[in-house]
């Protein structure tokens, strides 16, 4: 009982006196808040899969009525804005090449004939009926510089565009084969799949690196000798290095969620408490990460490189920027033993989906287990000596 | 006869092909000043953090307190302070929250800890330091803190490695007072230093050189034990003087101090200001005069280092 209290003090002067020093250390307490108010800004704006104004060329061969009104119809819809005009396809070619545009469209001269021609075969004109060579012709042709999916995607989704006002008709009610609800993101913007996600990078970004650092700052500035020479114990040490820390994660998840609310209107429909329980979890198993990765970096530098290693894959394979089912099956095995990956999950649940704690329960909980198995990992690594 | 604070056996401790402790033998009676006297890379270091359990032996039998190294490292942590030779408190917190952090962690209770905290402030004189940043204060006055935070739980045994490398005399003295005033209060103490005056001073003495033991004993016996007479020359050209003389081969070594050179002649010259009269020197020593030997004498004679 006594040992116990004891054992308490000496984690309460520990967690004091890392406080302290991070008070006074004014680069680290501005990263604080700057990583989060910093990241947030950026992504939420940068971060757009829905692709508008891609700067594309027109090679307009047949230049009639028809064709203006074809590259206006083109231009409405927002997705690509003519930048320049050719008159050979040989040079749009040279501007797709040269990176100046993304795209070129080609109006062929006999542009009104392949319009009146398959009008006449369908009367929805968005899927010409490949009945026979003629009418089979599309209206006109997209060259698109395809290295880049997202662009091309785009682009190709316009192939099926409606040409009813061409024609001064009026637009047919297509019938979808699909109807499609889209559920807690009705106008699809990114922002809303964005700032969630961008709680359990920039967790994993801060906590990992205040905590890498935080046994081998010990050893660099020389005060491990002092330290391992008092009664401490690893344990004692491990949990009072971490503790000021989860205060610091709550503050950081608090800023993101609050400023996604107000300035990308990222609804906050789930229970506070799912929403805590799970954040606490996620910082706990990051913090117990950073600390593994401490007892096995030699210098600072070294916990920085390992954390970056860390991060990596939690942006890219975590389900943070790309769907986690789209992966391929190994990639799917790192990502399920990365922390951001269950936290990507419930917190998205929790915040966009209003999940409660039962439906989170299974990632939590694993998260629960990887800070249990870090903290002991850690604590057995360290030793109170110097060889 | 109590039992000794410190046994060591055949103490050795080797990085990869460097023996940087060989086959130490020691003898720490309570209530001493031990010293370790060395040259840099001698092992000083090496050996300090052997016996506080910190580093593992390569070969040999430890015994610190009655507790066997390195198996009861832990137990024998609350009973020994440790100064290192690098300032190993924490540079960013002040006096006071240095010492409330070491003595927290020493398991002291809040109240007991505030009264050690001021009577640690009064003895070391770190009072009106007490808010100051240590990695803003002088050498000396970091030294203070570092012994205060060394001493917090009142350990029976101190280790401190060269403590004063930093201090001005006048403060070496007054560290050595307080020094004197632990051991009157019953605790032992092993330091490590390459400054003669500060060996002295100690009860006993081991001069380490290369990780070996040259000479163990209290500083008076040693310089009496010296094997080597000490004479001062004093002549026109010190320093072809001291070139030929350092060639003869029962002189053990000369050097020179300002206008006179200090010689050591092999005990076996039964007169030595008159063989060195006998010396076909050139040019002749104007003045030759037998002293008394000096600490750095037994250095020197004990290492066989002759340094210039
Ligand atoms: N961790 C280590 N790895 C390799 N070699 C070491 C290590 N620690 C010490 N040494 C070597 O052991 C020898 C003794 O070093 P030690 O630090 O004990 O000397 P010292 O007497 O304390 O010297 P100083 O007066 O400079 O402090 C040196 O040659 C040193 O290079
Ligand atoms: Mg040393």
């Amino acid at each position: 009982m006594n040992g116990l209290l004891l054992s308490l003090r000496r984690i309460l002067v520990i967690l004091t006196k890392e406080l302290t020093q991070l008070r006074r250390d004014r680069t680290t307490f501005g990263m604080v808040v700057m990583i989060p108010l910093i990241q947030l800004m950026l992504f939420g704006y940068a971060i757009n899969t829905n692709v508008r104004d891609i700067p594309v060329a027109l090679v307009d061969q047949s230049n009639t009525a028809l064709s203006q009104v074809l590259a206006q119809t083109v231009e409405a819809t927002q997705v690509v804005r003519f930048t320049a005009r050719y008159a050979e396809v040989s040079e749009a070619q040279a501007a797709i090449s040269a990176g100046q545009v993304r795209a070129a469209l080609i109006i062929p001269s006999d542009v009104s004939q392949r319009v009146a021609r398959s009008a006449s075969v369908s009367p929805r004109l968005e899927s010409p009926p490949a009945t026979d060579e003629q009418t089979s012709r599309p209206v006109a042709q997209w060259l698109v510089d395809g290295s880049d999916t997202m662009i091309a995607a785009a682009i190709k989704g316009l192939r099926a565009m409606p040409l009813a006002e061409l024609l001064r008709r009026p637009a047919n009610r297509m019938t979808p084969t699909f109807e499609v609800a889209l559920f807690f993101n009705p106008e699809s913007r990114t922002a809303i799949n964005i700032v969630p996600g961008l709680v359990a990078v920039i967790l994993t970004m801060t906590m990992v690196m205040f905590t890498s650092a935080a046994i081998v700052r010990e050893s660099e500035r020389g005060n491990m000798e002092m330290l391992i020479n008092t009664p401490v114990r690893p344990l004692e040490l491990m949990l009072g290095k971490i503790i000021p820390y989860i205060g610091i994660g709550l503050v950081q998840t608090a800023i993101i969620l609050l400023l996604g609310h107000l300035v990308f209107a990222v609804p906050l429909d789930g229970s506070l408490g799912a929403l805590a329980v799970t954040t606490l979890a996620f910082i706990g198993a990051s913090l117990a990460l950073g600390l593994v990765l401490s007892t096995i970096a030699t210098s600072q530098l070294q916990a920085m490189q390992m954390t970056v290693f860390i991060l990596l894959p939690s942006i890219l394979l975590s389900g943070f920027m790309f769907p986690y089912e789209g992966m391929p099956v190994p990639a799917q095995y790192i990502a399920e033993i990365l922390p951001a990956t269950h936290f990507m999950r419930t917190i998205r649940a929790v915040v966009l989906r209003g999940a409660g704690l039962h439906e989170v329960a299974f990632d939590t909980l694993w998260l629960v287990g990887f800070m249990l198995v870090g903290l002991v990992v850690a604590s057995l690594r360290f030793k109170k000596r110097l060889d | 006869m109590t039992e000794p604070v410190i046994e060591v056996r055949g103490l050795t401790r080797t990085f990869g092909d460097l023996t940087a402790v060989a086959a130490l033998d020691l003898t720490v009676e309570p209530r001493t000043i031990y010293g370790f006297l060395g040259p840099n890379g001698s092992g000083k270091t090496t050996t300090v953090r052997m016996l506080t359990g910190l580093l593992t032996p390569s070969a040999g039998q430890v015994r610190v307190l009655g507790h066997e190294l390195p198996r009861d490292a832990e137990r024998l942590k609350r009973s020994i302070g440790y100064m290192t030779q690098k300032f190993s408190l924490y540079d960013d917190l002040t006096v006071v929250e240095n010492l409330r952090f070491v003595s927290a962690v020493y398991g002291l209770g809040r109240r007991a800890a505030r009264q050690r905290i001021e009577v640690l402030l009064a003895t070391y004189a770190l009072g009106p330091l007490r808010d100051r940043r240590a990695g803003q204060m002088s050498g000396g006055q970091r030294q203070r803190l570092a012994l205060a935070a060394a001493t917090v739980h009142e350990p029976p045994l101190l280790f401190l490695d060269e403590p004063t490398s930093a201090v001005d005399p006048q403060n070496r003295r007054d560290f050595w007072e307080r020094l004197f005033d632990l051991v009157d209060a019953g605790a032992t103490i092993l330091v490590s230093t390459h400054y003669m005056d500060e060996a002295e001073r100690c009860h006993r003495l081991a001069i380490l050189k290369d990780g070996r033991k040259c000479a163990d004993g209290a500083p008076a016996a040693l310089m009496a034990a010296m094997g080597a007479h000490v004479v001062e020359v004093e002549g026109s050209d010190l320093r072809a003087l001291k070139a030929q003389l350092a060639a003869l081969p029962e002189v053990v070594s000369a050097a020179q101090l300002g206008s006179r050179l200090r010689v050591l002649v092999h005990e076996r010259i039964p007169d030595p200001v008159a063989w060195l009269r006998a010396q076909p020197l050139n040019p002749m020593p104007t003045h030759l005069e037998s002293v008394h030997p000096s600490l750095e004498d037994v250095f020197v004679t004990s290492t066989g280092d002759a340094r210039a």
